[in-house]
């Protein structure tokens, strides 16, 4: 049998490695709730482990999403992840032509150039030395752009990187110095005994030419396999963790499973497969435009990872969820944060219990304006006027002050008191008996859409308006200004609800693009989610957003919030208006009509034409 | 050739200032924005704490002003930019001026209250602010509501703008406590029936007459002091206006309607801070206000040479600080051109 005393060091860390990673796995599985566990035994013999297997290629071997970011940085994660296990399967099959289909020990492949220095024998050693070295040399390209990244991480398209902490900085050492040490010990091997191709041969000769490789070749056998050893013996409890973790992640992601209201064995996985590419740091607002750069996602997973929390951490973010949508493993951010919070929120701080049932009005739609929409009565008073015009039987139910929706004690972690508010306003919207509930605000959308499981369907205003657009129920002037339109956080990335504002927006003004849009818009900086910021920093993440916003120069600067309109209100000269005081100001009143518009027969007819919006967001 | 000193803003601080650079021989231009000189005193009727009308000030300032001072009204400046010795200035008219300093007094602007949108300026009809009152009572015309009554029951809201983070405006605006007590007077001369009601943080009376008056108001005309902010607004359907506050001294929240809300408007650097800021190379605290090149006792001289400062630009100020500050900004000029 092929063996020499270096190989233990990597024979050993490896097993080590395999044991812990094993042992881990099984743990997180066993702590999933039991419906999630569930979930997971259904999904792994159907095609959706088939599509886990393209994502893990995808995602943890090409680096599509980091590509996406930047392309030199998502070809450096793609040559370091890729070109290993090209290097791993190609020495597998060099190993195996080599001896004939054998399987030998797992280190053979790795040392193969040790074992067999100028393997003459066999068929194809040219082309085998050739590909190898090949793809040494992409390797080798990843690990100079990580060096180059510590030094310069802005070619790389990264303006901050990550702040590590001591496993981190060894294992990353030992995983720097795996690969040119792999390069040194062939070249000295081939530069002594022969063999290797275009760059092993090729360094070989020159450093044989000066030193002296017979006696070095071995250290350098050494070194390589005590760099692995111990890049696998740091890795379980380094960053590097996420390798063999993103792979799990993405097989239980599409088995379904998500995150609870409480730390699950999901958690840990998803903790463990933040591998803390500092991406979220550059997204984050705050640290763009606040200089808060020690808050951000990578810091906060790798707190609650390693016990070492710090509460601020959790509660200073805006929630606006943008971090989400670039990280590249798909962490449910927003979810661990919350978890987070609902931990460490103190128990029942205020008392709701006392409040009385409100006086409820039979109406087939209701309308809740919520606490940030009596701030701003200008919106108040357009919604009224807009209902009014169309002649639908609304209960404006929060009209004489209201109760809040919940969602500012749910994103601070007070459950209870949420709940409280939640029961109170239930009761009066079933008690009216209503067909649908219309808000303008998407903070209370959210709440009464996802968390509330009411029997009526719920509507953000823009919805409203776009489908009493689609069944001519409303007609608009368009009122020849231009605007741009910002995307609530909590109805956009919060919600999903991107195309219904536009929609209306495009029968009133010209409306135009703004550089992070959608998906990527920033947050106004008015958030209730962060209750820890100071009104300074705030103030900074308002302008930052405003100035990205306006910087066409559009008339109007439109969106689909109060606390949005409000936020902005405060730092921009540009007039800011809520979708809904545009929508009054080109109503088509339909007193001044000379024809009445299609005749209103039924409120359900007009409430069923909004159903099939619904559907789709919920897709 | 006597020197020139160019003065920004022609209001309270530009006029007084112009008036003693004339006496010391100075050759002054005054570019004010506005079609005229006098500032923010030509909109109001009467100056606390005495209730002297605000045209004898007025008055005054112009009476003192040198025949020879040039001023050009309706104009603004387009460039502006610090030499070695001089300051050239091209204005919206397409002359060009040099001087061999220049003196910023271009003051304040009122905050907008529709950036405190919960109190409905401009979307409730009964609510109006400070100015509005002082245009009314300065036109001679009756107190009404929008309805045309006269109102029974008035609410006067302090620190609008002011002492706010939400609207990002943390510093206090100095003189509307006391404005508030005034029009609260004002109010109840004219209408002795009418019920007035003041909702303040706390009353800041910190200069002479300042606290006379406030006893006042209480004393003779009754007037009634809440401790407590507005948290918002509604308009009920006859057009009065409902009001949420918290009276912080019983600690009970309240609901109360009124019949016509004032708001007590705060000050804002002038918009004109922005341009003149990067044109000279000025520097600001986080407030806009500009920042003198020392807080105690270098309050009117900049961080540049040659570039003064009088009046409200570095902060709020009442009338008579305002005016001494223009004086001493005066000869401060001048020692400088004497220097020079």
């Amino acid at each position: 049998m092929l063996f020499d005393w270096f190989v233990l060091p990597f024979t050993l860390g490896l097993a080590y490695l395999l044991v812990v990673v094993s042992v881990k796995f099984y743990c997180w599985i066993k702590a999933l709730p039991y419906s999630e566990k569930q979930k997971l035994k259904k999904a792994i013999f159907t095609t959706k482990s088939l599509i886990s297997f393209k994502e893990i290629v995808m995602e943890s071997l090409l680096h599509r999403k980091i590509f996406k970011v930047n392309p030199l940085l998502g070809y450096m994660h793609m040559s370091l992840a890729f070109g290993w296990l090209l290097l791993i399967l190609l020495g597998n099959l060099e190993s195996r032509v080599f001896n004939h289909g054998e399987m030998g020990p797992p280190y053979v492949p790795i040392f193969f150039r040790f074992f067999n220095p100028n393997p003459t024998a066999f068929a194809f050693h040219h082309q085998f030395s050739f590909i190898m070295d090949l793809v040494l040399v992409f390797v080798l390209s990843g690990v100079a752009l990580a060096y180059y990244k510590r030094l310069n991480s802005n070619t790389l398209g990264l303006k901050r990187i990550t702040k590590h902490i001591p496993a981190d900085m060894l294992a990353l050492t030992a995983l720097w110095f795996i690969f040119p040490l792999r390069l040194l010990a062939e070249s000295f091997t081939s530069g002594s005994l022969g063999g290797g191709s275009f760059l092993t041969a090729n360094l070989g000769n020159v450093l044989n030419s000066f030193l002296p490789s017979e006696i070095l070749y071995y250290p350098f056998w050494w070194a390589y396999s005590v760099s692995l050893g111990l890049f696998f013996v740091a890795l379980p409890y380094s960053r590097y963790m996420h390798i063999p973790t993103e792979m799990l992640l993405i097989f239980l992601k599409n088995a379904g499973i998500e995150e609870q209201n409480s730390h699950s064995g999901f958690t840990e996985v998803e903790l463990n497969a933040c591998s803390r590419c500092g991406i979220c740091i550059d997204t984050c607002q705050l640290s763009k435009a606040a200089g808060i750069n020690n808050v951000q996602s990578v810091y906060q997973l790798r707190d609650i990872r390693y016990d070492t929390q710090d509460l601020n951490r959790s509660l200073n973010c805006l929630m606006c969820g943008r971090c989400d949508t670039t990280c590249p493993v798909g962490i449910d951010i927003a979810g661990i944060r919350q978890i987070k919070r609902n931990e460490s929120a103190p128990g029942l701080a205020e008392n709701y219990t006392y409040i009385k049932p409100q006086p409820v009005q039979h109406a087939d739609v209701i309308y809740f304006a919520g606490c940030m929409t009596h701030l701003t009565p200008s919106i108040k008073k357009a919604m009224v006027n807009i209902f009014k015009n169309s002649d639908i039987n609304f209960w404006f139910m929060d009209e004489q002050g209201s109760l809040c929706c919940g969602r500012p004690q749910l994103l601070a972690g007070k459950n209870q008191e949420a709940k409280i508010l939640m029961q109170k306003n239930k009761m009066a919207i079933e008690q009216s008996q209503a067909k649908a509930l219309v808000t303008n605000c998407p903070i209370c959308y959210k709440m009464f859409h996802e968390e509330y499981k009411l029997d009526i369907p719920v509507y953000h205003h823009s919805q409203y308006f776009a489908g009493l657009l689609d069944n001519n129920l409303l007609e608009l002037n368009h009122l020849n200004t231009s605007a741009v339109y910002h995307d609530p956080c909590e109805l956009g990335r919060g919600s999903k609800v991107y195309k219904e504002p536009r929609q209306v927006l495009n029968s009133i003004v010209a409306l135009n693009q703004p550089n992070d849009d959608g998906e990527k818009a920033l947050c106004c900086g008015g958030s209730l989610g962060n209750v820890s910021i100071s009104s300074e920093q705030r103030t900074l993440v308002t302008k930052q957003a405003c100035d990205t916003l306006l910087q066409n120069q559009p008339e109007i600067l439109v969106t689909g919030c109060p606390l949005c309109k409000k936020t902005f209100q405060k730092v921009s000269d540009t007039p800011v208006l809520d979708l809904a005081e545009l929508v009054n100001n080109s109503l088509i009143s339909r007193k001044q009509k000379p024809k009445p518009l299609k005749k209103l027969e039924k409120i359900d007819q007009v409430l069923n034409s909004l159903v099939p919006n619904q559907t789709a967001d919920l897709e | 050739m006597s020197k020139t000193v160019l003065i920004i803003g022609g209001g309270v601080a530009g006029l007084e200032a112009s008036g003693v650079l004339s006496k010391l021989g100075y050759t002054i231009t005054i570019v004010e924005a506005s079609d005229r000189i006098g500032g923010k005193l030509n909109r109001w009727a009467n100056l606390f704490p005495t209730q002297r009308p605000a045209e004898e000030v007025l008055n005054y300032l112009k009476f003192q002003l040198d025949p020879n001072t040039s001023i050009i009204t309706n104009t603004k400046i387009d460039d502006i930019s610090l030499g070695k010795t001089q300051v050239s200035a091209t204005l919206s008219n397409g002359n060009c001026i040099q001087a061999d300093a220049v003196l910023v007094s271009t003051g304040f602007e009122f905050f907008d209250a529709r950036k405190k949108e919960e109190y409905g300026y401009k979307i409730y009809e009964n609510v109006i602010t400070s100015v509005d009152l002082e245009q009314i009572f300065k036109d001679g015309k009756e107190l009404k509501t929008s309805q045309g009554k006269t109102p029974k029951r008035i609410g006067i809201i302090h620190c609008v703008g002011s002492r706010d983070e939400k609207v990002g405006n943390t510093y206090c605006s100095k003189v509307c406590c006391v404005t508030g007590v005034k029009q609260a007077i004002e109010i109840k001369e004219r209408i002795p029936s009418c019920e007035v009601f003041n909702f303040y943080m706390d009353l800041r009376m910190f200069d002479r007459h300042f606290e006379d008056i406030y006893k006042k108001a209480q004393v003779e005309h009754h007037v009634q002091f809440i401790r407590g902010r507005l948290s918002e607004a509604f308009e009920n359907p006859d057009g009065s206006v409902m009001i949420k506050v918290e009276d912080t001294l019983l600690g009970k929240p309240m609901k109360m309607n009124l019949d016509l809300v004032v708001l007590m408007v705060g000050f804002v650097p002038s918009s004109s801070s922005v341009f003149l800021k990067k044109g000279l190379q000025l520097e600001t605290g986080n407030d806009g206000f500009f920042t003198p090149a020392d807080e105690h006792y270098k309050t009117v001289c900049s961080n540049q040479k040659g570039v003064f400062f009088a009046g409200a630009c570095t902060g709020p100020k009442t009338i008579e600080n305002t005016i001494t500050e223009a004086r001493a900004a005066a000869l401060e000029i001048a020692t400088y051109l004497n220097q020079n």
